[in-house]
């Protein structure tokens, strides 16, 4: 069919599960996933690499969340404008998602993406769970 | 992408074309919906969902009436004496003072919360699974709940039937709304929306802002009055002559309690980053047990407390109001975040090829 030659680079199988990465609340309120290595992809990646995703996306939501002198000016100003400044201006932690999507594209088409796998950006999730969608291993070699 | 004739076609039209053939009713979705108009809380949405109120948005015209009218009365009787027999500041104070209460109310009221989109169907899934390990299906299991460690101290979180997740600590949900709310402090009927996460600074700034308004015009009320009747020698004509400072002086006296009373609790839960749902409970007043169960995010430090809820970072919102919503509800929608129009087009597109795949999909079966 002639759309889906077109969409040769994206071709997807049918989904076969999904597993969810739930947050760890061990430090209290802050964003931060699980780095335990789900069972389910023991077939299709290496642990190492998987944590390795996490850890930086802790890190990138620690960023985000961080309390220092940045946070407290940023607070500060807003009040003092009476909240005014966020019509023009971004806040830190919506330029550090901006940072974690491009982050997630990047690792989907490096690593997740040739293994049938695909991420899901967190904050599509409500912040709740790292989604990742397990595709079916159909053609092997195809695409990417 | 490149190759296909849709290529010429307005992105808006293409959620409808390829599909026409799967869903005949789709000829009423001629226009892209937003997120917003599909959202199972019950919350009111302005502006094309950039404002949300609560459905139950109680009193808040009454407030807003109230603040405006004080304020209004103070201004035009009370400021062109004062002005005259004092300083011009007053009026330059009292506005600023003014507007700076207004806009923090209806940045209050105008705010998400911090409400918690609820869980996909595949996330709800998930979830039930780990739960039901064991167990017959005939009869409700118990109410289901997970301890985890904070801090090295034991939290429960309970689940919630209606959004389908467990609730992250100090989540709650707020049957009002009918949405779980993050760090929810309470439901505020003056400000008709919850307070929570992400507007529980705009809500002190307006208790606070409030409290120094109303004993500000209290104060420039008695100073008034006093000068007249000084002046008059007599206190009854003074207030002959101005009635409205005595209309003034009444609203002032009764809100000047509850409100200072407010102030002063919230500058007591931001001092040791309690919520006001946690300090009802008593969550964490030890009275379990002989052990001291203290507050676990608390940083120990007022004033790490009071920046931390004052001054952090502002956390997004999370429920995308203004994200197109898929034109197939099946499909998981593949949003972006706040922002809008610029991404609208490649997720238009992953929409398409995933329809498009399975409608090919669907023809080789």
């Amino acid at each position: 069919m002639a759309e889906t030659h077109s969409l040769q680079d994206l071709q997807q199988p049918a989904v076969s599960s999904k597993v969810f990465v739930q947050r760890d609340y061990s430090s209290g309120t802050i964003c931060k996933f699980q780095t335990k290595f789900p069972s389910e992809l023991e077939s299709r990646m290496d642990k190492q690499q998987f944590e390795e995703t996490m850890q930086s996306l802790n890190n990138l939501y620690a960023e985000a969340e961080k309390l220092g002198g940045k946070s407290y000016l940023e607070g500060c100003l807003a009040c003092l404008t009476a909240y005014t400044i966020f019509l023009c201006m971004e806040t830190h932690y919506e330029k550090v998602l901006k940072k974690i999507a491009k982050y997630i594209k990047d690792q989907n088409e490096k690593i997740y993406a040739p293994r049938g796998l695909l991420l899901t950006d967190p904050i599509e999730r409500g912040l709740r769970v790292v989604e990742i969608t397990i595709f079916e291993d159909r053609n092997i070699g195809s695409g990417r | 992408m490149k190759n296909c004739e849709y290529q010429q076609i307005d992105p808006r039209a293409l959620s409808v074309s390829p599909l026409s053939a799967q869903n005949p009713a789709e000829k009423k979705v001629q226009r892209p919906r937003r997120k917003w108009e599909a959202f199972p809380g019950k919350n009111r949405f302005f502006c094309d969902g950039r404002l949300i109120l609560a459905r139950q948005n109680g009193v808040l015209p009454l407030t807003l009436g109230l603040i405006v009218v004080t304020s209004g009365l103070f201004f035009a009787f009370d400021c062109p004496f004062l002005v005259e027999h004092l300083t011009v500041c007053i009026p330059v104070i009292g506005g600023v003072l003014f507007l700076f209460v207004v806009a923090s109310l209806l940045r209050t009221s105008f705010t998400d919360p911090g409400i918690l989109p609820r869980a996909t169907a595949d996330e709800a899934a998930d979830i039930e699974r780990q739960i039901d390990t064991s167990g017959s299906s005939t009869y409700r299991p118990p109410p289901r709940t997970k301890e985890i460690l904070i801090n090295q101290q034991v939290v429960k979180l309970k689940y919630c039937f209606t959004c389908k997740m467990f609730r992250p600590p100090r989540t709650s949900h707020c049957s009002l709304c009918d949405n779980c709310v993050e760090r929810f402090d309470h439901h505020c009927p003056w400000v008709g929306n919850c307070v929570g996460k992400r507007n529980y600074r705009y809500f002190y700034s307006f208790i606070i802002s409030l409290s120094f308004l109303t004993s500000f015009i209290f104060a420039c009320v008695i100073t008034h009055i006093t000068l007249r009747s000084q002046a008059k020698k007599g206190i009854v004509q003074a207030v002959q002559e101005s009635p409205a400072s005595v209309v003034e002086l009444v609203i002032c006296f009764f809100s000047i309690w509850s409100i200072l009373g407010l102030s002063g609790f919230h500058t007591y839960l931001v001092a040791s980053n309690l919520t006001t749902n946690e300090d009802i409970k008593g969550s964490w007043s030890g009275k379990r047990g002989a052990e001291e169960s203290g507050n676990p995010y608390t940083y120990s430090n007022i004033i790490t407390n009071c920046c931390a809820t004052l001054c952090g970072p502002m956390p997004p919102s999370l429920i995308d109001r203004r994200g197109f919503l898929p034109p197939d509800e099946a499909i998981p929608a593949a949003a972006a975040s706040e922002m809008e129009l610029p991404p609208f087009t490649p997720k238009s597109d992953a929409n398409m090829e995933e329809n498009c795949q399975e409608f090919s999909l669907s023809c080789t079966a």
